[in-house]
Formats: C-alpha cells, structure tokens, sequence
C-alpha cells in the first residue's frame, strides 16, 4: 500500500513524463487550484502550456474541526493543465489512476456530466466528474472562459481529490487515518490545522477586520488595473505588476470566504461581493491577455 | 441497393441528451436521403454515451440522371436576349428549344444533369449532419472557433456497403474502426462491418442496444431485491454504461432512523442506486448500484460503494444533529435574512402575508403551519439537500413534538410539484400550499415579473398551474378572481393556465373549454363538472345541431342590436313559437346533474328546428319580431348556464 505521499510522487512522475512542468503549489490562500496563476492566467492566451501542482485549497465553510471523517477544511487538490488537450486526454487520466496501482478492469469507472463554473473567477468549463465504486475522484474541464474572455485552446483541466483517492486506496472509513507517509497518518499532519482554523474561521476572525482588508486588496487591484490602463510604453507595459494585482484578487476571494463561513454576509450581499471579487478578476484576466505580445517580444536592450 | 452505418463516437455524452440526439439524427439522415433522391430508409438509431449510431438500408449507388429544364426569354424577345441565355447556359441558340408554357412560349434549355456517387454526396453532406445535431450546451474543444458538439468527437465510423464515406469533421477522419468499453476488451481500434458492427462491440464489452441494456438492468435488479421503481434512473443508468450489471449492496441499519426521505433522496439522486424496500414495505437497509462492468467477483465494487454510502449517510446524520440544537419555530425569525426576491423582500416577510392568508383560507392549523413552512430554509439539511424543502420542514415539526396537522401540512406545501403529481392530501396542506403559490404569484406579477415565452426563472407558471389543480381536485373554494386580488394580468394568466389545465392535463377539445369558461369560471370544481357533462353528451345526434342553432340564434339577436325588454307574449305566439316556449319549459328542469339537463337541451332540437322551418324572426309586424326576439332571447339566457353553446365548432 502507497502512502498519501507516495501516491502524489507517482502521479506527479506520471504528468512529468508527459511533458508536464512540475510547479509547487501557489503561496497565496486559495479556494482551488484553478485560482493559481498557474491556471487561472496561463489558460488565456494562445500559448500551450502543461502544468502539474498539488495546491493545498481553503473552503472555510467546510471546516468541521477535524470531526468529520469526509469533510476538511483545506484539502490537497492536484490540479493538471493540458494547453491545448490531447486527442487522448482520457486515455491518459485513466493510464493515471492505473499508475497508482487502480485496476480500472475491476472496478466501475464512470465520467457523470458536471459542469464547472465559477462566478467569482468569471470561468466556466464543460466536462465531467470521475465516479470510481460511487465515489467522485476527480473534476475533469475542457475550459471555455475564464476570467469572462473565450479561450482560444481550451485546455483540459483535471482535478484529483487526492484525500479521496487515497482513502480508497487505502481503504480507509477516515481521512485522518490515511497513512501520509510511512508511520504517520494524516491526523499527525493536518488535524491541528483543521481544529484551529475551523475554530478562527467560524469564531475568531475579526470581521471589522475582513471587511476592511477585503476593501484594501480591493482598492489595491483596482488601482493597478486602472493604472494599467494608462501605460503605452511596452517596455513599461511589459514589467508592468499585473501578478501584482493578481495577488490582490486571490486576496479578496479568500477573505469573502472567510466572511462567508463567519457568517457575516448576508444572501443578499452576497451576490454584490461575488460582483466586486469578479470584477477584480475579468480585470486582471484581460489586461494579462492584452500584455501578452508585450511579454512574449524580446526585453528591449 | 446499399446499406449505411453511421457510428459518432464521442467522449461521454450526459445521459439525458442521447435519445432526442438519436431522434434527430434519424430524422435528418432521412430528411437526407430523401431531398438527395438516394432512396432507402433509416432502420434504427442507437446508442451509449460514446457512440451516435445509424443505420440505413436500400441506398441506391448513385443518383438517377436528371434533366433539369431552365427557361429563357419569351419567343417574342430580342435576339441578343436569347444569345445572351444561350451563352449564360454555355451552349448555341440552336441548342434551345421553343416550349409552350401556361404563359405562353418561351425559349428554354434541357440540361442533363449526370446523378452523384452516393458516397460522395455523403461524404459532402455528412459532417454538416453531424455538426447540426442539437445539443443544450455544446463546446469547443480544439480551440476557439473550431468545431461544437456536446463533448469531443473522438472516431467516426461511415460505411457505405463495404466501403468507407471519407469525410473529416473537427480532424477526425471517417473510417470503419470503433472502440470498444473503456478498459476491457480490445485497447486499440477495433476494424467492423455493417454485418458484424454489433457483435465486435459485445464482445469487446459494449451493448450498442439500449433496449437491451435497459431489460439487463432490470432484469439482474429485479433479481436482486424489491427495488423502488425509478423509470428515471433506469434511463440515466441506461444511457451512462456501455456494459451494465447490477449489484447489492447494503449499510448499517442504524441509519434507518434517519428519515427515509433522506435516505431515498442520496441513494437516489446522489449515489443513482434504486432503494430498495424490506417485506414490510419499509426501506431496506440496502441498495442497488449499477456498474459498468459485467461483474464484480472480488467485491470491489460494492465494498466501494459501501464506503461512499456511509460517508454520505455520516453526512446527513451530522446534518440532522446539527438541525436538532434549534427548533424550527426558532428559526423563523433567521428567515429575516434569506431573501425571497431582492426587490420583493425577505422569507420572512413572505411568510408573514402567507400566513394571512392561510387563515383567510384554511383557519388557524393552516395559519400555523404557513408560519413555519419556510423556516426549513435555514437548516443544513435544505441547504445540502434542497429538494426536499418543505418535507425536512415537516419531519422536524414531527419530531420536535408538532401538531401532526401542521407537519403534514408543512410537508406537503411544495406539491403538486407536477401535472402529474398528487395536491396536499389534507384542506390544510391544500390551504397553505394554495397560499405560498398565491403570493409568490402576486408579489411577482406586482413588480411586473411576469412570466414571458420561455422565461420564467420564478416557475410561476407551475405555480398558477398548481393553484389550479388545488381548486380543481381538492377541497377549498376560493375563485381565482378572489385570489388575483384585483390584479388583471393575472386573472388573464390564471386563465390562461386553467384552459391549459382543461386542455392538456385533462384532454377537453378547446372549443369545449371555451364554451364552459364563457358562462364563469368562478368555481373551478363546477367548471370541470360541466366541462364533464358537455363532453359526454356531444357525441349525442342532437347536441351539435342544437349549438349550430344557439349560434344561429346569438347572430340574430346581435344583429338585432338592442334587445326588446321583458317576457315574450304568449297570446302572440304561433304554432312553431308556442312548440319552443313548451320545450323549453320542459328543458328547463334543472334536476339529474349537469348531463341530464344538457340532454334535455338537446332535446329542444325538433322544436327549434321546426321554428326555423316555420317562422322568419325578421317579421315586418314589429310587434311580432319584437316578441320572436324576446323569445329566442330567453332561450339564450335560460340555457347558457352550463355552457356559451355558440361557442362549440360544429361540423
């Protein structure tokens, strides 16, 4: 039996055969390993590109202070991007799951229609999500839109649960029983961060606090993408810090989080602040796009 | 004479698109055939979610040669013009010929047209075919602008007899191999025939017949328990597997104390297992998965399913714990914070105006009941399962020691959720159900949210639709004017709904509609009562004939224009118009229901037949025409009680 740990560096080695670059996951809070730059940006634009990374994502509203067996706070995603996808895109997931030791012959695999979307990002993709024995291993996207523009690829997305595989392949009733590396369950890695954060998220977390940080990262983005806006010069537009800003936004969507599982906006604020964090990010999304030939020419001498 | 084998192969379609998919693709491959003149006819369409399949028989090989006749200038024209049609059509003036046309004689040119290879014309016609099957969300997958279809199209299979149609669609090219399933069988493509297309697939484990998939389903399920029937779910497992095979699996029977709704409702719709039910008509602890693999012998598969079962179920159980720390009652005032409709307010003032009118409908249990129906909204349990609003709302008033009355009543609110779907059993349910519909409806219609061709994001019609049936079949009898409150657009889209209601839920012609409708529609229960009657006794040789002559009457008397007052005079009666006034005394009786009494209308038929043989109403005598109009203003007024007769078509 593989450990959770081992289980990543197979099928990180799988990706890595197949001309994927191997990234580390992004250093800014994040709901899902779509929000990375590794995806959230480089799905724009005609440019292939193949990345893997596991991106540790935060749900704040999903904490259960490490009680619930199935349900996690933050849970390891290992996102896949495939610009532009292979005419063998499946083949090659299912030759993934066979590679961590999945006897694809012995077991029920279905792909159920499930389309992903995301207001807040402006993204949204057509696909399905990968039912193994019942159990939903994984989103598969072919994206359309992100950031509110029409991609010209439209890259394969892949998402693995990765607590969910494991656990099945480990057979375990539990998530913290999930061996992560030999001799040390998950319970020994994780359950503090579960506990604490569940704790801060629900009954700590300042919200006076939240909401002004929210309006700062806010302001911040906006005032760049503003800014952006008025530069001609290419060399200036192609240094300009539009990750910078990007920043910002991965910001904003994780303290709406926050304030979402404190309970401090209401359903009809709601929509108002998915409107502003959406704004930010269509922002974003379009001056990268516009940026593009300015990054890809030669640093002027 | 050829046969034809179309197979699309795609990544997985969702389920519930395939059968209008096949449908059309028969449709128009027909439509093809047929406008081409290539003769045969389509045999079949079938398919799994990663095949499109045809098949055709009796294609000629090429089309017949054709003539196609082009004319030219009249006879009579310039001869530059008739040089000029000449060259246009590439040939001398000598090539032409004079025909004699319904118009006169004019130039015109024979060309002979050469008939196309079928298989070239399919080659030609074919992705275009392909491309134009509609899908409710298509995509792109090789990049922007590229191709659309419901998922990738991975291998195209066109065979003409023995021979392939070569024709590229989203760089796919057309050939005569498939794939088989996704992990067994043969791993590679697959080469086949038109003969021996569906036997290459079985044996590398995919059963193109869905109709044989669907009878395996039901068949190994059946053998292994009483399953819940779920027509439903057999399609969607029907059309998601290209190999299925049912299994057994089971969970521990302590989560039978979670309600069975519950329970159903993640089995069902999330896991796509049928519940299954014990001896006694109680949930099982068990269910039935199907597999896309023939077999399961080391249990795998029902080992895994297990596990995601109890996961779920540990869910639903966190759920219903959590819910139980706060009563319902006490979370009424929390809908203060759920909003109904931004411009309309909160839930909580929704229920507010529901619960008077509750009371007004159904008294105090009703009131009650109205005051907690929405209170559900604020629970885990809604918020994870939202579908089984209201009736989570009921079984926690249940179990936090509520009025049975009122948690009936909660439970059921929602209903009829369909035309097919049963009202609230109890003049409660039916009372509260009747008075969330009617505000949701009114508060809408208020800001002018009214429902619009295909838009109608707040279900309004269903909504009105449910009203209706409520008044129709249950127990209350408020008129729908009553409940418009005054506002016209919609007493005109009530209306609307319960023609719709008459017509296409019950079946009445709409001329019979409205002709019930035209005489009041106050009480819904009465207008299906004479609605009832109107229909049995049409097919009698007198009734149609009598509404012919209601319709006749109604066109004199508006001719007329305004109607001499008071009695007709029966000292001024003649034969004929005396035999009227009789008959319908005699018809007047209103004992023996609403069909008796329509019989005796249609009794009057001799009689007023006679009158029209006998008497001309126009009478120069204004005395005379006076009383004839009086008289057949009567029977007007004293026999459109039941239904506006003028209204019915007649033969």
């Amino acid at each position: 039996m593989d450990s959770f740990q081992e289980t990543v560096f197979k099928l990180k080695k799988y990706w890595a055969d197949r001309g994927c670059v191997i990234q580390e996951p992004y250093d800014i809070e994040v709901g899902a390993g779509t929000m990375s730059p590794e995806t959230f940006l480089r799905v724009l634009g005609p440019k292939p590109w193949r990345v893997g990374y596991v991106q540790p994502s935060r749900r704040p509203a999903d904490g259960r202070y490490g009680d619930n067996p199935n349900r996690l706070y933050k849970h390891q995603q290992l996102q896949i991007i495939l610009k532009p996808t292979p005419k063998d895109v499946i083949e090659q997931y299912l030759g993934s799951l066979e590679a961590i030791g999945i006897d694809l012959s012995k077991h029920d695999l279905k792909l159920e229609e499930d389309n992903w979307e995301s207001p807040t990002l402006g993204a949204w993709g057509i696909g399905w999500q990968v039912m193994l024995d019942g159990m939903e291993i994984t989103q598969f996207t072919y994206f359309q839109q992100c950031g509110g523009i029409d991609l010209d690829l439209c890259p394969a997305e892949i998402t693995y649960g990765l607590e969910r595989i494991v656990s099945f392949l480990q057979g375990k009733e539990s998530v913290y029983d999930i061996e992560w590396a030999p001799g040390v369950p998950y319970s020994d890695v994780r359950y503090f961060d579960e506990l604490q954060l569940s704790v801060y998220n629900f009954e700590s977390a300042d919200v006076d606090m939240l909401w002004e940080a929210l309006k700062r990262h806010e302001a911040e983005a906006q005032r760049l993408i503003d800014l952006y806006k008025t530069v001609e010069d290419p060399a200036e537009k192609r240094r300009f810090p539009l990750l910078g800003a990007y920043d910002q936004v991965l910001k904003c969507s994780n303290l709406f989080n926050l304030l979402d599982a404190r309970g401090a906006i209401s359903v009809t604020e709601r929509v108002g602040v998915i409107a502003r964090v959406r704004k930010i990010a269509v922002g974003v999304a379009q001056a990268w796009v516009d940026q593009e030939p300015f990054r890809t020419m030669k640093e002027v001498a | 004479m050829l046969p034809f084998l179309l197979e699309v192969g795609a990544e997985e379609i969702p389920d519930w698109m395939i059968p209008a998919a096949l449908e059309q693709l028969g449709k128009d491959f027909q439509a093809l055939l047929d406008s081409n003149k290539l003769g045969g006819r389509v045999t079949r369409t079938d398919g799994t979610g990663r095949r499109l399949v045809l098949w055709a028989e009796d294609l000629i090989e090429r089309q017949a040669d054709s003539e196609e006749v082009v004319s030219g200038p009249p006879k009579a024209a310039n001869p530059n013009a008739v040089a000029g049609f000449a060259k246009k059509n590439g040939v001398s003036v000598d090539d032409l010929k004079v025909e004699t046309t319904a118009k006169g004689e004019y130039y015109t040119f024979r060309r002979q047209v050469a008939g196309r290879a079928t298989a070239e014309l399919l080659a030609e016609l074919l992705p275009e075919l392909i491309q134009k099957l509609y899908f409710p969300k298509a995509m792109f997958w090789t990049g922007k602008g590229g191709p659309k279809f419901i998922r990738p199209i991975r291998w195209i299979v066109a065979l003409l007899g023995e021979t392939v149609v070569p024709f590229e669609l989203a760089g796919v090219t057309s050939g005569a191999e498939t794939y088989g399933h996704r992990r067994l069988g043969v791993r590679g493509p697959i080469p086949v025939t038109i003969a021996n297309y569906e036997a290459e697939l079985e044996k590398n484990f995919v059963i193109v017949a869905s109709a044989a998939r669907r009878a395996k389903i039901e068949k190994e399920v059946a053998a292994l328990g009483s399953a819940q029937t779920d027509a439903k779910l057999l399609e969607t497992l029907t059309f998601i597997t290209e190999y299925p095979a049912a299994i057994l699996g089971g969970f521990d029977a302590s989560y039978l104390t979670l309600p069975k709704e519950v329970l159903t409702m993640v089995m069902r719709f999330h896991q796509k297992y049928f519940a299954v039910n014990a001896a006694d008509g109680t949930l099982a602890p068990n269910f039935i998965a199907v597999m896309n693999i023939p077999d399961d012998p080391e249990g795998h598969v029902v080992r895994g399913n297990e596990r995601v079962l109890r996961a779920r179920f540990n869910d639903a159980r966190f759920f219903y714990d959590v819910d139980q720390k706060r009563t319902l009652l006490d979370r009424v005032s929390d809908l203060a914070n759920v909003t109904f409709q931004a411009k309309i307010g909160s839930y909580l003032e929704k229920t507010t105006r529901t619960v008077a009118l509750a009371q007004e409908l159904g008294g105090e249990l009703a009131a009650e009941a109205a005051y907690l129906a929405k209170a559900d909204l604020t629970t885990e349990m809604v918020k994870e399962f939202t579908d089984l609003q209201g009736i989570i709302g009921g079984l926690y008033i249940a179990a936090q020691g509520g009025k049975p009355e009122v948690a009936k009543a909660v439970y059921e609110h929602y209903k009829p959720l369909s035309m097919e779907d049963s009202i609230p059993s109890t003049a409660t349910g039916q009372a509260v159900a009747l008075a969330d519909k009617i505000d949701t409806l009114r508060s809408c219609f208020a800001i002018d949210m009214i429902p619009t061709g295909s838009k109608d994001p707040f279900a309004l019609r269903r909504a009105a639709q449910g009203v209706v049936k409520i008044l129709v079949e249950g127990e209350l009898t408020p008129s729908l004017q009553e409940l418009s409150a005054g506002d016209a657009k919609l007493e005109e889209f009530f209306v609307e709904r319960v023609k719709h209601y008459f017509r296409e839920v019950k079946g009445y012609a709409y001329d019979e509609v409205n002709a019930v409708l035209a005489v009041g529609w106050a009480d819904l229960k009465d207008v299906a009562l004479r609605l009832e009657a109107v229909k049995a006794v049409r097919p009698t040789p007198n009734f149609e004939p009598v509404a012919a002559a209601f319709k006749r009457i109604k066109n004199i008397l508006t001719q007329a224009g305004t109607l001499p007052d008071g009695a007709p005079n029966a000292s001024l009666f003649n034969e004929a118009e005396a035999g009227v006034a009789a008959a319908a005394q005699q018809a007047a009786i209103k004992d023996g229901g609403y069909p008796a009494q329509l019989e005796r209308i249609a009794g009057l038929r001799p009689a007023i037949d006679h009158f029209f043989d006998q008497v001309l109403v126009n009478d120069p005598d204004p005395a005379v025409r006076d009383n004839r109009l009086r008289l057949l203003n009567q029977l007007i007024n004293e026999f459109s009680s039941i239904a506006d007769f003028s209204e019915i078509v007649t033969k």
